[in-house]
This record gives C-alpha cells, sequence and structure tokens, in this order.
C-alpha cells in the first residue's frame, strides 16, 4: 500500500494503455512513454506493462506502507528517499515508512516533463476495459477514473521479488539516449501524413524547417505547438472525419499544429501534415513546456529501423537483469507499441 | 461508387488509411464496415479504425509489410459485398436546441442563411444512421445532415465543450459523451448519457442504428 501526500501537478495511474477499443472511440491512453514505463517494470521485476505512476513536472510525495521495491524513469525532479538522493534508471529497495519525494527541480542539463514511477507488483487497481490505465478525459479506469489526490491510497499487486532480490543494493541500467539539436530543440522524426500534400512544398519546408515552441496548453491528449503559420493549399475542402493515432500532427485552421498523444481522440478532422514515429513517441512526452521541437521528415524504412533499434535496447537489458537473478519478462506482444 | 478504388496512405509506419473521395455514402460506408470485417482476419492487422468514408488499418510492421497489406485491400476491395448493419434499433434523442445549450445556432442560421427555429426544425426532422464511433468513447458520426445545414467547424476549437452538445461539423452531425476540447458548432444538448464504462456494452450508440433528435425546447 502506498498513499499519495502530495500529488504534485498531475499523478495517475497508467499502464501499457488501453488497446483495441479505438472502434468504441476509446483512446489507448496508458504511460505516454511506454518505454521508460517498461524500463521502470524491468527494474522491479514486473512485466513491461504492469500499472505504475505517471508524475508530472514532480512536486509529489509518496508515503510506503509496506516495504517494496521502486524504480524511477524519466526526469527524476530532484527525487529522494528518506532525504537520500535517487537516481533515474536506477533500481532501490523502499522500507514500510519511507518517504519519497520529487522536488519539482529539473534535475538533468536538459529539463523534462514526467517521471513514471514502477513498484514492485504494480498498482492493483481494477482492470476496466482491458486496462488499468486512467482515462483522465472520459473519468473512468485507473483510481476512482481521475488524477491523484491527496490522502489517496493504492493496493500494490503480488511482487515476483523474492524478499532477498527486493532488499538487494541499489543497481542502474542505462536509459535511452535523446540528442537535442544545437539549439537545445528535441528532434523528433516524421512521416508525411496523407494529407501532406494539402500543403504546398515551400509550407511543408517551413514546417520540417521550424523550432516549435511546445506550449503550456498542452496536456496528455496532445502537444500544442507554436511557430510559423501553416496553411493548407487554396481550394482543400473540409475533410471528413478518419482515424487518428498517437504521434499525429494535425493542422488546425489557425496553423498551429498539434501533436496528438495517448489520450487523444480516435478521430480527427484536421489535416494530418506528418505522424511522428512511433521511435520518437517517448521523446515527446518527456519534452518540457516552453522547450523546442524539431520535425524532421524520414521515411518508412528509417521508422521501422529506428524501432528495431529501441527493440534492441529494451532486449540489451535483458542479460544483465537476469545475471542479477531478476524475474525476466516474457518477449511477449510488444510494450511500446503506439497502436 | 464500386468503381472507385480506395486511396491507400500510410499514417505512420505501423497504421494504414484507405480512404474514398468524397461525398460520404451509406452504400460507400457498408462497404467499408465490410472490409474492417474481412481486414481484422489477416494476420498482424491489430486494429480497425472506420472513420467516414474510410477505414485505418493498424498493423504490426513486423509481421506484415504496408505493402502487403496495400495488396491485399486493392484485391478485396472490388469482391467486396456491402454489409448492412443488423437490424439498426431507432434511438430518439431529445435535444434542448439552442440558448446556453447550443450557442452556436445563431452562427449555423447566419451561415446556413436559414433562421434559427428553420436549422432546429430541418435538423430534427431528418433522419440519421450512425456510420461509426470515434473522437470519444461512445461518439457516434452520423450521416443524413441535410446538405444545406453543413457548416464549417469553428477556426479554433474550444478548450471545454459541455458533455452531451449536440453540434454540427462540415457536413456531420453528432453528440459529444463527454466534455471535452471540440471544434464543432453547437447547436443542442441532451440530457441521455452516451457512454458508461461498465455497461455492456459501454455505447448508447451501434453502428447501424437509426438516430432522430426530438426537439425538446428551442431558444432562438
Amino acid at each position: 500500500m502506498i498513499e499519495i501526500l502530495k500529488p504534485g501537478p498531475l499523478a495517475s495511474v497508467q499502464d501499457a494503455g488501453r488497446h483495441g477499443q479505438r472502434q468504441l472511440g476509446i483512446c489507448p491512453g496508458g504511460a505516454l512513454d511506454t518505454l521508460a514505463l517498461a524500463v521502470a517494470n524491468r527494474l522491479v521485476g514486473n512485466d513491461d506493462g504492469a500499472a505504475g505512476l505517471e508524475l508530472t513536472l514532480g512536486g509529489c510525495a509518496i508515503h510506503f506502507h509496506a516495504a517494496t521495491r521502486i524504480a524511477l524513469t524519466g526526469d527524476a525532479f530532484g527525487a529522494s528517499l528518506d532525504g537520500r538522493p535517487l537516481t533515474c534508471g536506477w533500481s532501490v529497495p523502499v522500507e514500510a515508512g519511507q518517504v519519497l519525494r520529487l522536488t519539482g527541480q529539473a534535475s538533468g542539463m536538459r529539463p523534462g516533463l514526467r517521471t513514471w514511477l514502477a513498484l514492485a507488483g504494480g498498482i492493483d487497481v481494477p482492470v476496466l476495459l482491458g486496462s488499468r490505465s486512467t482515462d483522465l478525459k472520459a473519468g473512468f479506469g485507473g483510481h476512482q477514473g481521475r488524477a491523484l489526490r491527496k490522502g489517496d491510497r493504492l493496493a500494490l499487486g503480488p511482487s515476483r521479488l523474492t524478499e532477498a532480490q527486493r532488499k538487494r543494493r541499489p543497481f542502474g541500467v542505462r536509459l535511452p539516449d535523446d540528442v537535442p539539436a544545437s539549439d537545445g530543440a528535441t528532434v523528433l522524426r516524421v512521416m508525411a501524413g496523407p494529407e501532406s500534400a494539402q500543403f504546398s512544398a515551400a509550407t511543408r519546408r517551413q514546417f520540417h524547417g521550424a523550432a516549435w515552441r511546445i506550449t503550456p496548453q498542452s496536456n496528455r491528449m496532445g502537444s500544442r505547438l507554436a511557430g510559423p503559420e501553416i496553411k493548407r493549399l487554396r481550394g482543400a475542402g473540409d475533410m471528413l472525419s478518419a482515424g487518428v493515432i498517437p504521434g499525429t500532427v494535425q493542422v488546425p485552421p489557425s496553423g498551429q499544429p498539434i501533436i496528438l498523444m495517448g489520450d487523444a481522440q480516435t478521430t480527427g478532422g484536421y489535416p494530418r501534415i506528418a505522424v511522428l514515429i512511433r521511435a520518437d513517441l517517448w521523446k515527446l512526452a518527456q519534452a518540457p513546456l516552453g522547450g523546442l521541437l524539431r520535425l524532421e521528415e524520414v521515411d518508412g524504412d528509417t521508422a521501422l529501423a529506428a524501432w528495431e533499434e529501441q527493440r534492441r535496447y529494451l532486449c540489451a537489458l535483458a542479460p544483465g537483469l537476469a545475471l542479477a537473478g531478476w524475474p525476466v519478462a516474457p518477449a511477449h506482444g510488444d510494450p511500446t507499441n503506439g497502436n | 461508387m464500386t468503381a472507385t478504388r480506395p486511396r491507400l496512405h500510410a499514417l505512420g509506419e505501423a497504421a494504414l488509411l484507405c480512404e474514398l473521395p468524397p461525398p460520404a455514402t451509406l452504400a460507400a460506408q457498408q462497404k467499408w464496415w465490410a472490409l474492417a470485417e474481412q481486414a481484422a482476419q489477416w494476420p498482424g492487422v491489430l486494429e480497425l479504425l472506420p472513420g467516414m468514408n474510410n477505414l485505418t488499418l493498424c498493423f504490426d510492421p513486423r509481421h506484415v509489410t504496408r505493402q502487403a497489406l496495400e495488396d491485399k485491400v486493392r484485391e478485396a476491395w472490388p469482391a467486396l459485398a456491402p454489409k448492412t448493419a443488423a437490424a439498426g434499433r431507432l434511438v430518439e434523442i431529445p435535444t434542448a436546441y439552442g440558448g446556453d445549450d447550443g450557442p452556436d445556432l445563431d452562427d449555423v442560421a447566419r451561415h446556413t442563411g436559414l433562421s434559427p427555429r428553420e436549422v432546429v426544425r430541418r435538423h430534427s426532422e431528418a433522419d440519421y444512421v450512425v456510420y461509426f464511433l470515434g473522437f470519444l468513447p461512445g461518439f457516434a458520426f452520423m450521416g443524413g445532415l441535410p446538405a444545406e445545414l453543413a457548416t464549417p467547424r469553428r477556426a479554433e476549437p474550444r478548450v471545454a465543450v459541455p458533455a452531451r452538445s449536440v453540434g454540427i461539423g462540415g457536413e456531420q452531425t453528432g453528440i459529444y459523451p463527454l466534455q471535452s476540447p471540440g471544434g464543432w458548432q453547437l447547436i443542442g444538448r441532451t440530457r441521455l448519457e452516451l457512454f458508461d464504462p461498465k455497461a455492456e456494452p459501454p455505447t448508447l450508440l451501434r453502428p447501424g442504428d437509426r438516430v432522430r433528435f426530438v426537439a425538446e425546447s428551442v431558444v432562438a
């Protein structure tokens, strides 16, 4: 059992997402960075998609009522356990009565936005429509269908670690790299979207050349960008609603693009100029509000190669964890599948 | 319509959009339902997202390539028999039009050149068919909006559209099941719940349902 002493700006229970419900209009949701969730889960002996907490901008405190083992990924935001600093990508034993605090001070050279907390056994909330994730917009799933509040208590599921493993001294793994552009911008790779031909070549160059600012209106539904006005060619009519997936870059008539994320609607009616490749979704989930983005066009082969590279990163964690005697998640499914 | 081949385009590396040129017709939508049913059986296909006059196939590129899926769609399309929905029910949607419930009714009237009351009369006298659910849990996209009521979406989407609002977006009409951001023109509001995650099925409306809006009140 854990207790939320302070939730920070937005804390919610999230797993690998609610997939297979789109035909009812239900979004996949889940941890916006499923790669970070998977790594944190592996560090505590869980399946990649076990439910954990997604925290935003730190500023939170969590009291552990029972001994467990935890791991943080994303931005640590000055995390400490009873005052002892914690680093992301480390697996750490926790005793009953200890308190995890995130100050809100970005820890790296580059600020982040979100933190994922995995606990041995995972958060045990009811499975609704196939997932434990909180659908904040529709108000169901997770803990009472809402963001976490002070005083909320959450039960943990059965851990796969033995008591000896749970108490093992801390160890860490290398987290995925993200190399920013020279202006500090997060570089995201995109493929041309179905309506990209509704924009002139000059407009598309402007779209790919710009440094886009992530506005504070961004949330789990989408990142709203500010930059040059992106206009469609004259004569392009109002389009009919069609499926959208996380990573879809829509251009509303205002000309300021929106990149859809896990909680976005399942269909949209704005032209889709581009779609983020799946391997870069996690970078957007961690890109800070007010930060810069660049959207670099790549082809489908590059997207697939980047995805395989990400799979190799996850696979490369397994031998080390197995060496430590850790239960290694079975190689089923695709925990980081953006679908 | 049957002579037209769908346009195919990648939606990222793990989804394929198939679409027909406008207009959206019920006959075309019935072919999309048929294609969705067939594609659900294809190896590597994870999820099917029907839209208005289109279908998106989400797939696992490690199990099937986009090229292979494109070939299958092109091969399947000409032979598809339109799938008629199982006995569509008639669902009535009691609606309060205009005023605070439908703040854009006047804008729609201005755009269409009709009086607000005439917009309401034509909207509530039409017969609609649910083409697909999408956008939000339980949100039904319906065909049947009288052509003269078509009104473009708002230039800047609202940050919070109230739950159960009835709106017009382009050539479509629909009901917002939940409070959410949205760009449609709001003309009214109903008191019916459209989504309950614990119910089976969780949505009030289903593809193939016939829908009528019943004007319970009009502020114009």
